[in-house]
């Protein structure tokens, strides 16, 4: 479902992404894991079609970046620690929004099916900006998964969130994952990735340091893995 | 509809619906352009003449400051909550994502100069309700609005854009204004429509070139 290879990133005469090698199968959750700096949020921008690689080749469900980036639009949906909403616009307007950018017909019964999933429905005519950051990152959430997306991008979705806010967010990523959808997240937080993934690979000085499916690992494992893979 | 006009309206609604609610933006212009224009009443003691002499050159500063002040900050508001990004993940065009904005701050410009042009009237004693120079207004506006958006989806990526927009919005914008201060001093001096006619000529010719230059290159500015 995504393809990455040697992939490299340049920020003037910073080189942020060193050749990264990085596939992804249908239905598999990723958690890209690193320290700050390691380059996953850049390194999701490219998936994204947000940034343009420098050097290397990207396919995501067959298209290429950033050739074929509007292809690879529709079939994707991001989330950032940034909402990417409007405090202006309510819960509905803001689905509304999105639906018309995403060229949704008839997509009254889809938001419909949205708001209950993330439990906003009683807020729907509800000013974002009276929401609470949980219920900002819930919207978030609603919003990447209206147009049906084959990949679901995460960059650092727990970010700024209370105990109860992130379980809340870990339930609705187990129930996303279990869709099947293609879901790659970032996080240098061991213990959420732990919780839902079902591969890790380290993001490490620019390259996968290293690459692990869960059932090779457990908690112990893990760390070790992690850390490992960062001094390797 | 095509996809490309339905994300373009979707836009202009989602600006104008956000707008309503804060009334941020239209305030904050609306105030400054009737500074500026009571600021120039007391500044310049002007006789009759005088006077239509110089409201065209009076009324393009107003809207050229009151526009900057509005395109920078219509551009912030999508930049500082990662909006954007939200805009540019959709799977349109991203002519249609240019073209909304530059909608939006076109009717937030019209919409200010609207509520300056009777208040003008009033105090300068100068009728400028004359269809001539209403057009020119929109012209001069459009080609402001379009120039303006590209600059400032640029500029607000910086940490100094509010400075950084006048200084690259000026000099790419003078043509227009240029040409927009020629054609209304016409319109307002009287003058025969063949007069007036290589000012307007020059105005939408820019407004054109302007508008396709902005178009090409809107997707490379907005990609990192």
């Amino acid at each position: 479902m995504i393809e990455v290879r040697h992939l490299v990133k340049q920020f003037g005469p910073k080189t942020v992404l060193r050749g990264v090698n990085f596939c992804v199968e249908r239905g598999e959750f990723v958690a890209l894991l690193g320290p700050n700096g390691a380059g996953k949020t850049t390194f999701l921008r490219i998936l994204a079609s947000l940034s343009r690689p420098s050097l290397g080749e990207v396919r995501i469900a067959g298209y290429r970046l950033p050739h074929q980036a509007a292809q690879v639009r529709a079939r994707l949906g991001v989330v950032t620690h940034l909402p990417l909403l409007y405090g202006d616009l309510t819960a509905q307007e803001n689905l509304e929004l999105y639906a018309r950018l995403y060229g949704l017909t008839d997509f009254q019964a889809r938001i419909q099916e949205i708001l209950e999933l993330i439990g906003l429905e009683a807020r729907r005519h509800d000013l974002v900006r009276t929401f609470s950051r949980g219920m900002q990152q819930r919207l978030a959430i609603g919003r990447a998964l209206l147009h049906h997306p084959d990949v679901i991008l995460f960059d650092e979705p727990y970010t700024g969130l209370d105990q109860d806010a992130s379980a809340m967010l870990d339930t609705i990523l187990r129930s996303i994952a279990v869709q099947g959808h293609t879901i790659v997240m970032t996080s240098h937080d061991l213990a959420r990735a732990e919780d839902l993934a079902t591969r890790f690979d380290v993001l490490s000085r620019g390259v996968i340091a290293a690459s692990a499916a869960r059932h090779e690992l457990n908690h112990t494992n893990l760390l070790a893995f992690y850390k490992q893979a960062l001094t390797s | 509809m095509p996809l490309f006009l339905r994300a373009t309206f979707a836009i202009v609604r989602k600006d104008l619906t956000a707008e309503f609610r804060s009334r941020e933006l239209f305030s904050a212009m609306l105030v400054f352009s009737l500074l500026v224009i009571v600021i120039y009443n007391f500044a310049l003691e002007l006789t009759p003449t005088i006077r239509r002499e110089v409201t065209s050159g009076v009324l393009w500063t107003t809207f050229a400051f009151a526009g900057t002040l509005g395109l920078s900050r219509s551009m912030a508001v999508e930049k500082d909550r990662g909006s954007l990004d939200g805009l540019l993940l959709a799977p349109v065009d991203r002519a249609a994502i240019y073209f909304g904005k530059v909608m939006s701050n076109l009717v937030f410009m019209l919409l200010v100069e609207v509520f300056i042009l009777p208040i003008y009237s009033a105090l300068y004693n100068i009728n400028l309700f004359h269809p001539g120079l209403l057009l020119v207004i929109l012209l001069g506006s459009l080609g402001y609005a379009s120039v303006g958006t590209l600059l400032a989806t640029m500029s607000v990526q910086t940490r100094t854009r509010e400075v950084l927009l006048p200084i690259l919005l000026f000099p790419v914008a003078i043509p227009v204004l240029l040409a927009a201060v020629k054609a209304s001093t016409g319109f307002l001096n009287g003058a025969t429509l063949a007069e007036i006619w290589p000012s307007l000529n020059l105005l939408i010719a820019y407004d054109v070139i302007l508008s396709s230059a902005a178009f090409m290159v809107f997707d490379q500015v907005v990609e990192e």
